[in-house]
């Protein structure tokens, strides 16, 4: 059985060397639509797999969220990538393997990936 | 409708951040040899009023704005009830809402638990200003995660910091794998 107690190893550890996040303005904003209509097309796993990715690779100017329902629910997995004094970019019709190479494309290289965007969809 | 009752935890509580609840209660307990599920979610957010409270379960009603349908909770009862099994919720404006759904699994059109940890997982790192009681129990085998425990013994270490997400993930794993020995739910 795996207990509570770990946790305190893990602050002694940890302690003195808090992990900051980088300058506010600088912050990549991640957003995933969990409503029903999200979650019934498979965000949980483009979410989980965001969140571990983010924090497998130590990227400390990205934070991923969730929010509720959208409004395009037939576009669901839905992800928002917000970024200070850029566009919004949504991403349409997500799953685990495209939000990886949105992660690495968009999110650390700064390349937008086109061909998931809801603007390269002729809705 | 939803592959797995996990994912109608995962809604459910959303209905729940919604709400403005600061502490989520969620509880799944499993009795194999009656082939019983029972799902329970308790929060203490805004609640609904007795008028509200009637027209959630109809799928034509919703708060939201962005689509004039909410599907949620009558997914949640159609899922339960077609196992034969059963649905209630209670709430009360200011105080909070109560639900739970039983689920029988020996019938053919019971739906798996799935991958609770995912829904567990996801809730509690991306509400972090959230408290989450969580309880897993099969036949008597259980385990409980309290986030607000877990606050306690790290101080103002965050949650989310890498170390306690890979914790919290093998904790729910892990003790997951003990209270279910060799039962699939």
């Amino acid at each position: 059985m795996k207990s509570l107690e770990e946790l305190k190893a893990i602050r002694e550890r940890m302690q003195g060397q808090v992990e900051l996040r980088s300058e506010d303005s600088n912050q990549i904003r991640v957003v995933v639509g969990m409503a029903t209509c999200g979650i019934a097309s498979g965000a949980r796993p483009v979410l989980t797999t965001l969140a571990e990715e983010v924090q497998k690779q130590g990227l400390k100017h990205v934070t991923v969220t969730q929010t509720g329902c959208i409004g395009l629910c037939q576009y669901e997995p839905i992800v928002e990538v917000l970024e200070a004094g850029k566009d919004k970019i949504t991403y349409i019709k997500m799953t685990p393997e495209k939000a990886v190479e949105v992660l690495e494309q968009h999110l650390v290289r700064g390349q937008v990936v086109e061909k998931y965007t809801l603007n390269e969809t002729r809705l | 409708m939803f592959p797995e009752i996990s994912l109608h935890v995962l809604d459910i509580a959303q209905n729940s951040i919604k709400a403005g609840a600061t502490r989520i209660r969620i509880e799944i307990a499993a009795d194999t040899a009656a082939k019983r599920l029972l799902v329970a979610v308790k929060d203490n957010g805004c609640g609904m009023d007795s008028r509200q409270l009637s027209q959630c379960m109809d799928p034509f009603f919703t708060s939201r704005k962005t689509r004039r349908v909410g599907l949620g909770i009558p997914f949640l009862k159609q899922s339960a009830e077609c196992t034969g099994g059963s649905f209630w919720i209670r709430s009360q404006a200011g105080a909070g809402t109560e639900l739970a759904a039983e689920y029988h699994m020996g019938h053919i059109d019971c739906i798996p638990l799935g991958d609770i940890n995912a829904t567990m997982y996801s809730l509690i790192l991306m509400n972090e200003a959230i408290d989450f009681y969580y309880r897993y129990a099969v036949d008597g085998r259980e385990f409980v995660l309290d986030t607000s425990k877990m606050r306690g013994l790290l101080g103002d270490m965050p949650l989310g910091s890498s170390e306690v997400a890979a914790f919290i993930r093998e904790y729910l794993e892990e003790n997951k794998r003990e209270a279910d020995q060799e039962e699939i739910l």
